[in-house]
């Protein structure tokens, strides 16, 4: 433990670089959109941009402790969707049951986090194939479970978790509930990187596995406890979409990859050894305000999916840019 | 060469495109559609299942059959909820006729041409059916192994069509344009000129879809209202709220919401809740979930429906052929109700499943509502 200070010390300078690449582009497309539509300005519409932008946010920053650790984890939008159809079969409209099944979608997360990590860790496959097999599976099990329809019923308390808003809240006028749920999920994951030791070893794996296991670094379980992590927040991100929207059969399509987006679009450095919890969090909400930018824009969808490829290549290669040019 | 072949391909894929677009808007069919919905329906008051529009009849005295009968039902699949209603519907009433059926057999294509083809050839050469049932997958990939079916036993087809005159009948509803004209005509009347309307789509390229659209379109245009989008939704709940609040935040003023299928009217609505504006006026269909949501927040709505009753008729034509009786044909046309404010508490039973499809005439047959996935 005597080292950690001496590690922190020289992290320090690149992470609070990431802060400010993710945060610039945030405000200067916050900016953008609010010369299109002036009334995004205002609190009402601000706290319903992170509402819908919570369950990415929440992704971005379990995929974060993947990431950290050099890994990927593509698994993340199969069991959010998974998450959905779980909770809308298992509860059947029935709110009684709507904690107690929370529940077990969390032990579900933390199972599939446990296996994806085992598999990295113990039989050394590469994670992008390894969340690609579980993808593949999680998504197959849903369908199969689900007859491939939405089927059930979710009830309002299980919505109320994605869709509550409370009016006349002092200050900021309105209040999601989501963005608590938000706030709390990104203080717990800050927590976990900054607060305790586990972000030194994960960020100690991610740069050079060898070296850190030469020094006593607990290889495995830092990488076991990352795919976990990123489960949860699949989970906690599924139960938001299924709050907001209801019971769908592809809430979480194409979530794994946006998530892995928005971490690179922050500052976080595929392949490990670099980031911080604000990289995802402002490289998500970075994203998620392109989107809307895209949107008011009033382009058509297929044209939208296209900008945003080429943005989302130019951030990446910008960021890459970036640090090669500090390094 | 390959630019010449280029422009050729390019000159020949718009002239394409402009012939499939004419086929969704076929202004004479959009002409007969919107006169039977006008029509007072022949046949037993209160059954719209056993009714027909038109006088077309045919003569079926040659298929007569003694005893008892095994009918063959060759589905499409049950892929979704309109599908399983419907096919509770078809057993239910095949219970009520088990005096003179001895066996229904049914089988499943799954969604899949050349699986329904083999289907029908198995059924036609097992030699136990004395009358098919089809309900098509696909039009034309279908027709050849209808018209081999036809050559040995009555045939009734239903829902989507066939390319061929050879079935003793064709069981459908009003049809496309006429969902189109229902809902769009309503919508018109709650407008005003320059009002604008969102139309959310499940999909392109079904012709029942496309042609609900282009007629819902072509009156809309007449009344000077504004289509502000045609959005693609997939029949995705989480799809269509977001696509809804994204119009919202665009910051236009939305009016209206056409539907071309209702399965997610719901989630369009949640989008205005969820941003505190007024309801829009709405068409959705007949699902249980919009019909309560229409009554507890007194909604301007309209339900229009491609009712499940058909697949009750079916059963009820076949054997009405093996009795040798006459019936209505070649194209045996049902009656296509709407739901209306006036109508609306009639519809809603609170047993019912979200997705259950209100205008399934159902009510009465053996089962229910347990076999409808009702409590």
């Amino acid at each position: 433990m005597m080292t950690v200070p001496q590690t922190s010390a020289s992290l320090r300078r690149p992470a609070r670089i990431a802060i400010n690449a993710g945060l610039v582009i945030f405000i200067a497309l916050y900016a953008a959109i609010g010369f299109l539509q002036p009334n995004y300005l205002e609190p009402g519409l601000f706290m319903n941009f992170l509402r819908r932008a919570a369950p990415l946010v929440i992704l971005a920053c379990g995929q974060l402790y993947v990431i950290l650790t050099g890994g990927f984890d593509l698994s993340m939008g199969a069991v959010a969707t998974l998450v959905v159809l779980a909770a809308s079969i298992l509860i059947n409209g029935d709110p009684d049951t709507t904690w107690a099944v929370i529940g077990a979608l969390y032990v579900m997360g933390v199972s599939i986090g446990l296996v994806n990590g085992f598999v990295v860790a113990f039989l050394k496959v590469p994670s992008i194939i390894t969340t690609l097999g579980t993808m593949l599976l999680v998504n197959g099990l849903a369908l199969a479970w689900s007859g491939g329809a939405a089927r059930g019923d979710l009830p309002d308390n299980f919505r109320n978790l994605g869709r509550l808003v409370w009016r006349d809240v002092s200050v900021i006028g309105t209040l999601p509930l989501a963005a608590v749920v938000l706030a709390g999920f990104v203080a717990l994951a800050w927590f976990g990187l900054n607060g305790t030791v586990y972000g030194k070893r994960a960020l100690a794996v991610g740069d050079n596995p060898r070296a850190a296991e030469l020094a006593g670094t607990p290889v495995a379980a830092t990488r076991i406890l990352a795919f976990v992590v990123s489960a949860v927040s699949a989970v906690t991100a599924g139960i938001l979409l299924g709050g907001f929207s209801g019971v769908s059969v592809n809430a979480g399509e194409g979530l794994e990859l946006q998530a892995i987006a928005a971490c690179v679009i922050g500052g976080a450095q595929l392949l490990g050894g670099r980031g911080s919890v604000w990289s995802a969090v402002f490289g998500a909400l970075s994203l998620f305000a392109l989107f809307t930018l895209l949107n008011l824009l009033g382009l058509p969808q297929a044209l939208r999916d296209s900008i945003q490829g080429v943005i989302l290549i130019a951030a990446v290669g910008a960021s890459m840019w970036r640090t090669r040019r500090r390094n | 060469m390959t630019m010449r072949t280029l422009l050729a391909t390019t000159v020949a894929l718009t002239f394409a495109g402009q012939a499939l677009a004419q086929d969704f808007n076929d202004p004479a069919e959009f002409k007969k559609q919107r006169e039977q919905l006008s029509m007072t329906p022949q046949g037993p008051e209160g059954q719209p299942w056993a009714q027909h529009l038109g006088d077309g009849m045919v003569d079926t005295a040659k298929y007569k059959k003694d005893g008892q009968v095994t009918l063959c039902f060759s589905n499409a699949g049950v892929f979704n909820p309109w599908r399983v209603v419907g096919l509770n519907n078809l057993n239910a009433e095949a219970e009520l006729h088990k005096d003179r059926l001895q066996q229904l057999i049914v089988v499943d294509a799954e969604g899949k041409d050349d699986k329904q083809i083999s289907d029908i050839e198995a059924l036609v050469s097992g030699g136990k059916c004395d009358a098919l049932i089809v309900s098509p997958n696909t039009t034309a990939a279908l027709t050849p192994a209808v018209e081999a079916a036809c050559a040995k036993l009555p045939v009734i087809v239903f829902d989507r069509g066939v390319n061929t005159s050879c079935p003793v009948t064709y069981i459908h509803p009003v049809g496309g344009y006429g969902f189109g004209i229902t809902s769009g005509e309503f919508i018109a009347s709650k407008l005003k000129k320059g009002d604008n309307v969102l139309a959310l789509r499940i999909m392109p390229g079904v012709d029942v879809l496309e042609t609900r659209y282009s007629a819902a379109k072509n009156i809309f245009d007449e009344a000077g209202i504004n289509v502000v989008g045609s959005e693609f939704t997939g029949s995705d709940r989480a799809k269509t709220k977001s696509v809804v609040e994204d119009y919202i935040n665009r910051g236009e003023k939305i009016d209206a919401v056409w539907m071309d299928a209702g399965d997610t009217a719901t989630a369009a609505l949640e989008a205005f809740e969820d941003a505190g504006l007024p309801y829009p006026v709405i068409s959705g269909e007949d699902q249980q979930d919009f019909l309560r949501k229409w009554q507890s927040e007194k909604l301007t709505a309209i339900g229009p429906s491609y009712p499940t009753y058909q697949w009750r008729t079916a059963v009820i034509a076949a054997l009405d052929v093996l009795d040798g009786k006459q019936v209505p044909g070649p194209e045996w046309v049902l009656p296509q109700p709407a739901i209306t404010e006036d109508v609306l508490a009639k519809y809603i039973d609170e047993r019912m499943p979200p997705l259950h499809y209100s205008l399934c005439g159902c009510q009465e047959l053996p089962g229910y509502p347990e076999r409808w996935g009702g409590k």
